[in-house]
């Protein structure tokens, strides 16, 4: 896989969506403002941001070339940028020279990408940007997650008759709403930050223990099972969630039997990447729920964590409980999302341009492009091969568990002793040592020598209660203090030749500088040293 | 006078040496040590002028003078940031002086061995306790005295080399000359044979031959060894000035300074210790320079540095409840202090919890970065150690790297094949945020990528210390 370079400007191209009920658009006038900036041009489909609230005229005074047809804008484009997964009509148009940036759904859809490997385009899909620090910026399925979980707590709100706080008026008290978020991903998340926000009890659900801490930081509880089984990490599986054992299921059901009575507002966000979304609210759950209550699916498009959720609409049960499978979140809160969607997009083309100079580069090397691109140079790219770099720190292992007063009392003891007996044999060796040299050395050598390892003595016990911030200070003290080599000099001076007098005097002469040097700049430095 | 009177005032001057050093355990306390250091010394100069053996005192007076009046400018002229460089210059001046005392003690010697028994008898002074000796005490007085010329000479090489170091006059690069060790080993050898011969002969040659030998082995000691490591190269030439003066002490029959040579000894042993705990390495790794082998490659680091600008700094600590700051070499060499301490004053005014994280290597000698703090008028008790405050990171709102590099590096602590794993690293990167300021994007001393720096809470304020701090204070008032 090499590089290929762009020889002219390139035109960035944004048709209006064509699937019914979307409404976001991919390129916004801001966005458009930057990625001229990265040197390329722009071009939308007239009435392509009507329905997100760009007019055509904000475009226009982006500098955005407005193209009357769809047509005619993914002829005139090199990248053709858009939100949903295209339909074979739009994949026809692309030809060898044309880069696609959109949702491609790749895993389950083979067709489209034998049509695009046919056509010998580009196609780089938006789901399939890894989950790497460096590419969070891109991530569209992250930034689309965040409004679902926002927008699902806004719908339940909505279809749910009384307040999300709970307040005590002149007319009588209203107990908070409670609300069960089950995942706690991005989404899920979102979902917990808006609900609290709005003053409801908030309890979530993940398989994933690692998150309980995410969500006890955004103000909500989080529900443990009674379950005692080895988790798998959430970074082995990118960070998102694996499926779990028939046990663990069972212990997680039981879990949500408990709650259901209890809980007014249940959103359901569990996904598992390429797979049917795993049914976590069955139908009893649904049926012990309270009159009123409501529940959110936004796994809906997988087919529902809640059997009776049906995709795109709103059924209320035989017990009167709603249940919203709306799948199109994003697309009912179009200006914010077309407006992250776009940030998202023009992160991914200057990625695509490393140089800024309007050239884009599809460099295959690189993780991020490597792993979202899924047709390139007329070949299938996908599935990427793993990234080089683990994306997410590996779960540490848990602290050494806390010990037992016995243990700790035992462990206290085997150090006592071991000290000791560190102890003693240094003071065996060192006495030892000792009577060997008093053997052989003569009285007064042994006078001196006893002053000379008590002093030593002494200067280890002193030194070590010096504090760390006066260490300067102490080595220019011991500086100074070690001149009294001088007192050697002052003992020979007095006797002897020319040649003593010299050594001696300039000795003398030496530590003179070194006694007032020393001490001088000690005061100097102790004296800077003030208590706040 | 007589020889009980100079006796007892070593004694008090011993205790108020060991007093003044004790008093270093807290900062009130240890401005009334250096007095007691300052009378100690005082006396023992003063009982020795008066006591048996010194003679032409009004010469020792005059040349003490006008050491001192060198010492007073020299002290009253150097900026804290040079304060290493000082150290360093010191000791090779108590080594030099070693040197000398010891040479005059070998001539003294030949001179008084040379006598007939009447002429002895005439002798005063040190001349007359050497005619004491027997054989055996002339023989340890050679090993004494050879000893203290050796490590006299060889912390008088190593201090000149380490201020040429600090002073940016030796390239603080490790450089060694072609055969590296084996030289040391081979000069050290050399030395062996000289003492053999020495104690055998007693003749001048193999002493001077020593004393080359002893002065190319701290040249070539401290020349392998890089400008990082110079905290425990100054710690460990400070405890060789000590034993040398304990040596002569020896060789004099002088107990004052056996005492003083073994106090400041030890003292410089225990902080080399320190220091080297800090890095995680042992001692003779350090002596011997350079970083040892890694045992595998390195972890990969993986992001990219963000760089922010002064607004960005300024908003966070705006917002920031608590602030912890990190002070490296990079600030002493930019000089820093003053504005970092600026900084503190009116973040402090606004009611925020400012403090200071001192790695115990941080700069180039035990304890530099708190002198420089104390000099731009930091109060020290928001200047904290690493043990004291590693556990505040997590619940601080901001952290602020400035000009320090290793000592916050995670990969000691993530990556076992790093060559710092292990060292002691102050855990800033809890922190909720953190900012860098560094000048460029290199590595630091030891080499090695910073993982630090590439982690989502940490923002690069790239600039000069001083001049990204400038820029700071504007905005924040």
């Amino acid at each position: 896989m090499g590089k290929t370079r762009g020889t002219k400007k390139v035109k960035i191209g944004t048709p209006k969506e064509v699937t019914t009920g979307e409404a976001r658009v991919a390129m916004t006038p801001d966005s458009a403002r930057q990625l001229q900036k990265l040197g390329h041009e722009c071009a939308i489909e007239t009435g392509a941001g009507e329905a997100a609230g760009f007019s055509d005229a904000l475009y226009e005074e982006a500098g955005v070339e407005i193209i009357k047809t769809a047509a005619a804008l993914w002829k005139a484009s090199d990248i053709i940028a858009k939100v949903r997964q295209p339909n074979e009509t739009e994949l026809k148009r692309l030809n060898s020279k044309k880069t696609l940036i959109s949702f491609f759904n790749p895993a389950g859809n083979e067709e489209g990408m034998e049509l695009a490997k046919s056509k010998g385009a580009s196609v780089v899909a938006m789901e399939m940007v890894p989950r790497i620090s460096r590419a969070q910026k891109m991530d569209a399925l992250s930034s689309m997650a965040n409004i679902a979980g926002y927008r699902a707590v806004i719908e339940a709100g909505n279809n749910f008759g009384r307040f999300f706080t709970g307040q005590i008026t002149a007319a009588g008290k209203v107990p908070p709403a409670k609300v069960l978020v089950v995942g706690a991903g991005v989404a899920g998340l979102a979902a917990i930050g808006t609900s609290t926000s709005l003053g409801a009890i908030t309890l979530a659900f993940d398989v994933r223990p690692e998150v309980a801490e995410q969500v006890e930081s955004m103000g909500a509880e989080f529900v443990y099972l009674d379950f005692e089984e080895e988790q798998a990490d959430g970074a082995s599986s990118g960070g998102y969630a694996s499926v779990s054992s028939p046990e663990f299921r069972e212990a997680q059901l039981a879990k949500f039997r408990e709650l259901a009575p209890e809980v007014d507002i249940v959103i359901t966000t569990a996904l598992i990447p390429n797979r049917e979304a795993p049914e976590l609210w069955t139908e009893d759950m649904v049926a012990a729920m309270k009159p009123g209550s409501v529940i959110v699916d936004l796994a809906a498009e997988k087919g529902g964590n809640c059997k009776l959720t049906v995709a795109d609409e709103k059924v209320v049960t035989e017990n009167g409980v709603t249940i919203i499978g709306y799948t199109d979140f994003p697309s009912r809160m179009a200006a914010q999302s077309s407006s992250l969607y776009a940030t998202n997009i023009r992160h991914m083309m200057t990625d695509l341009t490393p140089e800024k100079d309007g050239q884009v580069v599809h460099d295959m090397e690189d993780d991020v492009i490597r792993g979202s691109t899924v047709t390139h140079a007329g070949e299938i790219t996908f599935p990427p091969p793993p990234p080089k770099v683990q994306a997410i720190a590996a779960q540490k292992k848990p602290e050494v568990k806390e010990l037992t007063p016995e243990e700790i009392r035992a462990k206290e003891v085997a150090d006592f002793k071991a000290a000791t007996k560190q102890q003693v044999t240094l003071l065996g060796v060192g006495g030892a040592l000792m009577l060997l040299v008093g053997l052989f050395a003569p009285v007064s050598f042994m006078q001196h020598f006893i002053v000379f390892v008590l002093a030593c003595f002494v200067g280890f016990q002193v030194i070590w209660n010096v504090a760390h911030s006066l260490h300067t200070p102490l080595m220019a003290v011991t500086n100074a203090i070690s001149s009294i080599i001088i007192l050697g000099a002052l003992m020979q001076i007095g006797s002897g030749s020319f040649l003593v007098i010299l050594l001696a005097a300039l000795s003398v002469f030496m530590a003179g500088i070194n006694i007032f040097g020393g001490f001088l700049v000690t005061r100097r430095m102790l004296a800077m040293f003030q208590k706040s | 006078m007589e020889y009980g009177f100079t006796t007892a005032a070593y004694v008090v001057a011993a205790v108020l040496f060991i007093l003044s050093l004790g008093g270093l355990s807290g900062q009130e306390s240890a401005k009334r040590a250096v007095w007691y250091g300052i009378v100690g010394m005082g006396i023992a100069v003063f009982a020795t002028l008066i006591g048996p053996g010194s003679g032409l005192w009004l010469l020792s007076l005059l040349l003490i003078a006008g050491g001192g009046a060198i010492g007073y400018q020299l002290a009253n002229r150097v900026q804290m940031t040079q304060m290493p460089e000082l150290v360093a210059a010191m000791h090779s001046l108590v080594g030099l002086a070693a040197v000398f005392v010891g040479l005059i003690a070998h001539v003294e010697l030949g001179r008084v061995l040379a006598m007939g028994a009447e002429e002895k008898q005439a002798l005063d002074g040190f001349a007359k306790l050497l005619a004491k000796k027997t054989a055996t005490e002339v023989s340890i007085l050679r090993v004494e005295l050879f000893l203290g010329i050796f490590i006299g000479a060889v912390t008088f090489t190593g201090s000149v080399i380490a201020y040429g170091k600090l002073a940016g006059k030796v390239t603080s690069a490790a450089t060694k000359l072609p055969g590296g060790h084996m030289l040391n080993a081979g000069a050290a050898g050399l030395s062996l044979i000289t003492l053999i011969w020495y104690f055998n002969t007693g003749g001048f040659f193999p002493l001077f031959l020593m004393t080359l030998a002893a002065l190319f082995i701290g040249y070539h000691l401290i020349m392998g060894i890089g400008g990082a490591d110079m905290p425990v190269v100054v710690s460990m030439l400070n405890s060789y000035s000590g034993w040398a003066a304990a040596a002569i002490g020896f060789s004099l029959g002088n107990d004052l300074l056996i005492v003083v040579g073994a106090l400041v000894g030890s003292s410089g042993a225990i902080l080399s210790y320190i220091m080297c705990k800090a890095m995680n390495r042992s001692f003779v790794s350090v002596i011997l320079g350079g970083f040892g082998g890694s045992t595998g490659p390195a972890m990969e680091v993986e992001g990219e540095q963000v760089a922010i600008d002064a607004d960005g700094v300024a908003t966070a600590l705006e917002e920031a409840d608590s602030v912890i700051i990190i002070p490296g070499y990079g600030m002493a060499v930019a000089q820093a202090q003053q504005n970092v301490a600026e900084l503190t004053r009116r973040l402090r005014a606004k009611g925020k919890e400012v403090r200071f994280a001192i790695h115990p290597v941080a700069g180039r000698l035990p304890g530099h970065m708190n002198v420089l703090l104390a000099e731009a008028k930091v109060p020290y008790d928001i200047v904290m150690e690493m043990d004291e405050i590693n556990e505040d990171f997590p619940e601080t709102d901001v952290a602020i790297v400035i000009g320090s590099n290793d000592i916050v590096n995670p990969a000691a602590q993530e990556d076992p094949n790093s060559p710092i794993a292990g060292m002691p690293v102050l855990e800033c990167w809890k922190a909720k945020q953190v900012f860098v300021s560094k000048r460029g994007q290199g590595t630091g001393y030891s080499g090695i990528e910073n993982p630090l720096f590439f982690k989502e809470n940490t923002r690069m304020f790239y600039g000069d210390a001083k001049a990204s701090l400038d820029q700071l204070l504007t905005l924040i008032q």
